[in-house]
């Protein structure tokens, strides 16, 4: 193989593997500009990824099957938000500490997700998945058309959302409140701006996106389901976002890099190269974190309440 | 908006508790149009509570708010701003790093579009209310980037823009520098002609100042109501703390003293500042035995750095501190306190204390791996509390027991936690930083009584402050400090505010 094709195979394939991560941490990058951290994505994806497993199984050869893998999307991203409320309640309302109950939420997500798999489905099976759309014209472009259009909808869709979500937080009123309620909420209670409610939806919202996420992992990555198919990457999610600065574009940054890295791991492997494969398994993880450490700390820029429940009768 | 302008808006015997404490006692309070009210009070007499009710964001347990003549009831700021309440807090509701556009779009509904905020007309109406007012404001600049006095201007037409027609100001000047101080006042002097104003203080100059009537605030309850004209500072002072008050003034005689080497003797200090530059250019000082020099100037020209690097808390690139001859410069906070140096710091919340832990646990920490304290790496607790029992005594600490966290104590006696651990110690310098900011007179008075006995026993003190009279009561000798260097240094009974004013803008010569 040469080296040429080495490097386009890292790209075809890190480009999918980002999704799962870019979903999730772009869920995150709301939960956290609302100041809120939630260890528990890990859980809500494989939550997510458990529902949206189900309909393509159970109804297959049925006449609903043509429409299983959007039914199961849908289930996973209602699950997901109805998750992410819960977690709300538990930190917003009684305000316990977000790092344990994120850690909680993760337990149970995973827990409930291998519990209910084993008792309903059993075995691993495999389902069909989502296919690969190529997109008309543009994936025929020479290397570029590989990389990026010749893949599932859903890659698409969570590269376009994220303008989608960079304008949400930076140019209307309800991204506005997020990073207020974030950053002061005394500040937001004292003109009038709910931060329970705003907290709610933004948990319900980055629950969704976790849903999303986890149902991307069993319906287009690995078309199967599994107890260990989502493996740390809701943490990693988590860690993305401080990675990109609280920045839907950063996110994307950082989940590409990760991605890529994972990609090249599996090409070294792939290709017989003489390297011993356990440090290449760990190459990502040990590149997020150098990056994190190099990276510059800037000032001012993300949520400074963040992981700190709000009460406005508490007196400063 | 759509309610009809506030020419009466009347408070009838509003209550409020909180765990433990009954923070507002069937208060009346009515303030008519375009008219300046102040209120009055020491830390903890209710004033802010009772603010915070009006604008919705605390429900009263009883009593009843009437605007021209008719009840209302707020659930939310929302409902306050609709009727044409606006309030500036102590502390600044400025999101940090947002614009100041931002900031005032948080609040202006108006716009709030479906999938879009309309900033450009939140420009415009800034712009707008800056003009009209004489607020010179830049709506684009981020808030972490403006300076406190700017900060307190956002804040003010942020309250305007949102359509207050009637001002509630909560301790407006207590982070202000004195000019900045004045600049408001006479700015809050023209707006009166069209608005009606509350005006929170416990600063008694700025009360007569500003307003027309004042009433005054003890433990929740009005204790005192008329035409501000009518009486003198000392007068309210007495009312406002229950016993007549006198700052006390240092006596400085005829000791001439300066030149000899000090007690403390700072020379050609050099230090960096958090951005790598030159806080400090070559600071030189001395101070005798039994004498307090006071430090004036404009915060952030070096004050900071100066009480951190005395303190063993901030690197020292060149020159020497020397308390009774020992080489503090270089060395670490331990060996700092070891020879001997109190130290009151800025921010007495997370410099001064640990809050979490205990009144009597606060008043040993300097020592506590000492003879005294400990023993075979066991706390003598009996000791410890002893100490906190003698100490809460001779400081008259008001706590409700020394096992009581520290942070939960009030900014008076939070300073006084400090000052008993710092004096008890039996130090030979002192260095105090802002030692009454935000203080009430009944604390001010306490504090500066300790400062002048200290002075007579001998302990060289430098005080730094930002209130000028402060310095002038309190100071043998001021240093000037401008751009991290001592611009000059005069005999207190010499100085007057206006020269230390010009001093402290950077003119030297007169």
């Amino acid at each position: 193989m040469n080296a040429g094709s080495f490097v386009l195979n890292i790209l075809i394939l890190g480009v999918p593997f980002s999704v799962a991560l870019l979903l999730a941490a772009l869920g995150e990058t709301i939960n956290q500009r609302a100041g809120i951290f939630n260890l528990g994505c890990e859980g809500i994806m494989a939550m997510g990824a458990f529902v949206a497993f189900l309909p393509p199984f159970f109804l297959a050869g049925t006449p609903l099957a043509g429409s299983a893998n959007l039914i199961g999307l849908a289930l996973a991203i209602g699950v997901g938000a109805l998750l992410g409320v819960l977690f709300a309640l538990v930190v917003v309302t009684f305000r316990a500490p977000q790092g344990i109950a994120g850690i909680g939420l993760q337990m149970l997500g995973w827990g409930a997700a291998g519990t209910l798999f084993r008792h309903y489905v059993g075995g691993v099976t495999g389902v069909p998945g989502i296919q690969p759309v190529p997109v008309p014209g543009l994936s025929r472009i020479p290397i570029l058309g590989k990389v990026l259009f010749n893949h599932n909808p859903l890659v698409y869709i969570a590269f376009l959302l994220v303008p989608v979500f960079w304008y949400l937080l930076f140019k209307t009123p309800w991204g506005l409140k997020v990073r207020a309620v974030g950053t002061y909420p005394r500040a937001a209670d004292s003109l009038g701006i709910r931060v329970s409610r705003v907290r709610y939806q933004a948990l319900a919202l980055g629950g969704a996106m976790a849903g999303l996420a986890g149902a991307y992992l069993s319906l287009a990555q690995a078309k199967m389901f599994a107890d260990d198919l989502i493996a740390g990457r809701g943490f990693i999610a988590v860690a993305l976002v401080y990675f990109g600065r609280w920045n839907p574009v950063g996110v994307m940054g950082g989940a590409l890099l990760f991605s890529l890295a994972q990609a090249l791991q599996l090409s070294i492997q792939v290709a017989g190269i003489n390297f011993p494969y356990e440090f290449a398994v760990m190459l990502p993880y040990v590149l997020v974190i150098v990056v994190l450490a190099l990276v510059r700390k800037a000032k001012m820029v993300g949520p400074t309440e963040l992981g700190k429940p709000f009460d406005r009768e508490q007196r400063i | 908006m759509g309610h009809e302008p506030i020419r009466s808006l009347e408070l009838r015997g509003i209550t409020k508790r909180f765990p433990g404490i009954l923070a507002c006692d069937h208060i009346d309070l009515s303030v008519g149009e375009h008219s300046v009210r102040a209120l009055v009070g020491e830390n903890g007499a209710g004033k802010t509570t009772l603010m915070n009710i009006l604008m919705g964001l605390y429900q009263p347990d009883e009593g009843r708010i009437l605007i021209n003549g008719r009840d209302v009831r707020f659930r939310s700021p929302n409902d306050a701003f609709d009727h044409g309440i606006g309030m500036v807090h102590q502390h600044f509701m400025l999101v940090q790093n947002m614009t100041v556009a931002e900031n005032v779009a948080l609040g202006m509904k108006s716009s709030h579009r479906s999938f879009r905020l309309d900033i450009a007309a939140v420009r415009k109406r800034i712009l707008e209310v800056s003009e009209r007012h004489e607020l010179p404001v830049n709506p684009d600049a981020l808030v972490w980037q403006l300076s406190v006095g700017e900060q307190q201007r956002v804040e003010l037409v942020k309250t305007l823009c949102l359509g207050a027609r009637f001002l509630i100001l909560d301790e407006p000047t207590s982070a202000l520098t004195p000019q900045e101080t004045d600049e408001l006042i006479s700015l809050l002097q023209k707006m009166s002609s069209e608005l009606s104003i509350v005006f929170i203080s416990h600063k008694l100059h700025e009360v007569k100042a500003l307003s027309d009537t004042v009433s005054i605030l003890r433990r929740g309850k009005i204790v005192f109501e008329g035409r501000t004209e009518n009486h003198s500072p000392a007068d309210l002072a007495a009312l406002m703390t229950g016993h007549e008050v006198e700052l006390p003034r240092v006596d400085s005689g005829s000791a001439a003293r300066g030149g000899a080497p000090g007690l403390l003797s700072i020379r050609e200090l050099r230090v960096k500042g958090d951005r790598g530059n030159l806080a400090l250019d070559g600071v030189s000082l001395e101070i005798a035995p039994g004498e307090i020099v006071g430090l004036a100037g404009v915060s952030g020209n070096g004050q900071r750095e100066l009480a951190e690097a005395l303190n063993g808390l901030r690197p020292v690139e060149s020159g020497s501190i020397r308390l009774d001859g020992a080489e503090l410069a270089g060395g670490s906070a331990g060996d700092v306190i070891r020879e001997g140096m109190g130290y009151i710091p800025e921010d007495r919340n997370t410099e001064g204390i640990v809050p979490s832990f205990s009144v009597k646990e606060n008043l040993v920490l300097k020592d506590i791996g000492g003879k005294e304290w400990s023993a075979g790496g066991f706390l003598r607790l009996g000791a410890i509390a002893d100490n906190a029992k003698a100490l809460r005594e001779r400081f008259d600490i008001r706590c409700p027991s020394t096992d009581t966290a520290a942070g939960s104590l009030s900014g008076g006696n939070i300073q006084k936690v400090i000052l008993a651990r710092e004096l008890a110690r039996g130090p030979k310098a002192l260095v105090a930083v802002y030692p009454t900011r935000g203080l009430d007179m009944g604390a001010e008075e306490f504090i500066h009584k300790q400062l002048l006995a200290r002075r007579s026993e001998g302990v060289a003190i430098l005080l730094i402050s930002e209130e000028l009279e402060e310095i002038m009561n309190l100071s043998d000798r001021i240093a000037v400090i401008y751009k991290g260097a001592i611009l000059k240094v005069v005999p207190g009974k010499d100085a007057t505010k206006r020269s230390l004013g010009l001093l402290m803008a950077g003119v030297a010569d007169e």
